[in-house]
């Protein structure tokens, strides 16, 4: 049995767990059926003509970790952001744990998914929110909203801000010997409310690990929200994201991915601007080595006038890895002014490693700014000469330059200890001590 | 200290330097002129470990060792220093994170341990201000967006920092005004000491006067053509090239 099937059929087990009565399962059977009917995407669909999944579906996936399994802090600790206190939500192969989490409900709602979807006291803002921004069509995400059922909820109300940051993440155990997972994420940002969010997938073994996550952001009137993605998995793991992010008048979006591990990694980052004066930032650090494969798809949908987008992302290609980045911008007739940027710059430093870089504009109005601009190319031989002519070793040389055509990328991470954090694995998976943080 | 002998270098069929001899010795200035495409950027380049030149003949010896298989990282450790033409520009790193990455990796390089923050900011201080550099300049991203003679002027304060005992000064002199270059030159001769030895090149006569050469020498066409002291620059700024030119045809 291929994994489609397995899924499909997991269905109805899946339903044993779960409350078919509850008007979400309604949305979960529309989406198995939607799912059933396309299968996963293959090399034919222009989205994934770079990125082949057929591989990994060939694995024996676990589709339901068999107990729970528990982890010692000590045993995680370095995946936490601990230099700062900060709210945890963790999962341990796909079920809460609450021993290392840390959630709260003191004015602020983050709390856990399972929660949110079966609790009478969070129906209302379920109703209104749920699968509102996800894909109906795109057949991952559909899969993931047939089995959603848990994940990480987040409701900040109007004026709100949390004390701290929240964290969500995911650890696989390898106690099953592939293990598929589908988290599910919801978060709601009120009018003139902030929120910041690191997520981290974390595949602790060399067993290989599917996950396949969907995440919904909701930003009102006036919002704040800064999300980054630490992707830095064993390299046996495959993530494939799926993040929706709709936002309203004035709010303000950005999303960090600084992915440097993983065996393959599909993000498809989709911004939906409803409404003016709206600011959506993405940026991107990505790192790779051996036969990694990283591909960003991103989406930004200008729906009204006076909105602007930025996205920058950087991309570091080794050995035999394999980047892809394909950034849509889409601007409706009626959405003048809008200021649209885009740039992706990629460096390959051996011969064996391949981008594949694409913009794709679509735009209908016509008194827009929009450029977009990319580059590929090698280190510069001049530039290294001159560090190596001042005493600094062609390897340490090399990833200073690294570091300089990543740090733009950097300076507009808002923690700074997390920024600490990137340096450092920017230096580690480059190989090099750097004397200084940027 | 440097003593280079019969020196044969290009890049792949071409030959630029077609046989250099040169000796220099501690506590000496020595200028090297010459016109345009004549090899002096080259001659620098190769002693400072350049590999898009390759050496076909001679050699290359300083302090008693000879450097071919020496990287050019290791000929800054050892002492050589290299105040480039051309600056280049590194976005993103500032003047004194390059410095402090640029010292310890030569300390560590000698079996030091890293220089320890509060004397690397005195020793900033301290060079800073021998060439009249502004603190603000120093938190910059190295070269982006410096002018000629800021850049030329962060290459002699990078010299002050690493103390080389053999500087080549690669047409320090262009790009700079006349108070820029009484700077720069006013800061080399506060570095100069008997132990260590400077390069000028120099296609005017402007920076000697500024500079005082022990011996000038004349490159034509990838050879040395005529050696003298600082009386022959002098000559040259009188004759012009043309003058040598002719001479070595004759």
């Amino acid at each position: 049995m291929d994994l489609k099937e397995k899924l499909v059929s997991s269905f109805m087990a899946f339903e044993n767990y779960v409350d078919v009565e509850h008007p979400i399962h309604d949305i979960r059977t529309e989406a198995i059926k939607n799912f059933e009917a396309k299968g996963f995407p293959s090399k034919k669909e222009e989205a994934w003509k770079y990125t082949s999944l057929n591989s990994i579906l060939k694995t024996d996936f676990s589709i339901f970790p068999k107990e729970e399994n528990a982890l010692e802090y000590h045993q995680v600790k370095k995946y936490f952001l601990h230099e700062i206190d900060t709210y945890k939500i963790v999962f341990i192969d796909g079920i809460y744990s609450s021993y290392l989490s840390e959630t709260t409900h003191d004015g602020v709602d983050i709390c856990l998914m399972s929660s949110a979807l079966t609790k009478p006291m969070y129906k209302q803002v379920i109703d209104v929110y749920f699968n509102k921004a996800a894909s109906r069509e795109e057949s991952l995400t559909t899969l993931n909203t047939a089995f959603s059922r848990e994940g990480a909820y987040i409701y900040i109300p109007k004026n709100k801000a949390p004390k701290k940051p929240v964290e969500i993440i995911h650890f696989a155990t390898g106690n099953e010997a592939s293990l598929m997972l589908q988290p599910r994420n919801l978060i709601i940002v009120e009018e003139n409310a902030e929120l910041q969010v690191i997520e981290r997938h974390q595949s602790l073994t060399h067993n290989p690990v599917l996950t396949n996550c969907v995440t919904e952001i909701f930003a009102a009137q006036s919002a704040i929200v800064d999300y980054y993605k630490v992707q830095n998995d064993s390299e046996d793991a495959t993530l494939i994201d799926n993040t929706y992010i709709a936002q309203k008048d004035k709010s303000s979006v950005n999303v960090h991915t600084f992915s440097f591990g993983g065996k393959l990694t599909r993000n498809n980052l989709n911004f939906y601007q409803h409404g003016e004066h709206i600011e959506s930032t993405l940026k991107g650090v990505t790192i790779l080595g051996e036969k990694q494969h990283v591909d960003h798809h991103t989406l930004v949908h200008h729906t009204q006038p006076n909105c602007e987008s930025h996205q920058d992302y950087k991309g570091i290609f080794g050995e035999r890895s394999t980047g892809v980045f394909n950034g849509k911008i889409i601007v409706d007739k009626i959405a003048q002014k809008t200021n649209a940027f885009q740039q992706n710059n990629n460096v390959l430093i051996s011969d064996q490693a391949t981008i594949n870089t694409k913009p794709q504009l679509e735009i209908f109005a016509d008194d827009v700014k929009c450029s977009h601009g990319c580059t590929i190319g090698q280190l510069d031989e001049d530039a290294l000469f001159y560090l190596q002519s001042r005493g600094i070793p062609r390897k340490e040389a090399t990833a200073l330059l690294m570091y300089a055509f990543a740090n733009n990328v950097l300076e507009s991470v808002r923690l700074p200890e997390l920024k600490k954090r990137i340096n450092k694995l920017i230096a580690n998976k480059l190989g090099v001590r750097l004397g200084f943080d940027l | 200290m440097l003593t280079i002998k019969d020196l044969h270098a290009g890049v792949e069929d071409k030959e630029i330097l077609k046989g250099i001899n040169l000796e220099v010795k501690p506590g000496e200035v020595h200028a090297i002129m010459g016109p345009n495409g004549s090899g002096k950027s080259t001659l620098a380049s190769v002693i400072a470990g350049k590999e898009d030149f390759e050496i076909t003949k001679g050699s290359i010896n300083f302090e008693g060792e000879d450097l071919e298989e020496v990287s050019p990282e290791e000929r800054a450790h050892k002492g050589i220093f290299l105040s480039f033409q051309y600056p280049v520009e590194i976005p993103g790193v500032s003047v004194t994170n390059f410095m402090k990455t640029a010292i310890n990796e030569s300390r560590k390089a000698r079996g030091m341990d890293d220089m320890p923050a509060n004397e690397m900011l005195k020793l900033i201080r301290e060079k800073s201000e021998l060439l009249d550099i502004d603190r603000k300049f120093l938190s910059r991203s190295l070269n982006e967006g410096f002018s000629g003679g800021e850049k030329k002027r962060n290459e002699i304060f990078q010299m002050a920092m690493l103390e080389p005992k053999l500087a080549i000064l690669d047409e320090t002199d262009s790009g700079l005004d006349i108070d820029a270059l009484r700077i720069v030159a006013n800061g080399v001769n506060k570095l100069k000491s008997k132990d260590n030895a400077v390069i000028v090149i120099t296609h005017y006569q402007r920076l000697l006067e500024y500079i005082i050469p022990d011996f000038v020498h004349v490159i034509h066409d990838g050879k040395i053509v005529k050696s003298g002291t600082k009386e022959l620059a002098l000559e040259l700024e009188d004759k012009g090239y043309d003058w040598l030119k002719k001479e070595t045809v004759a």
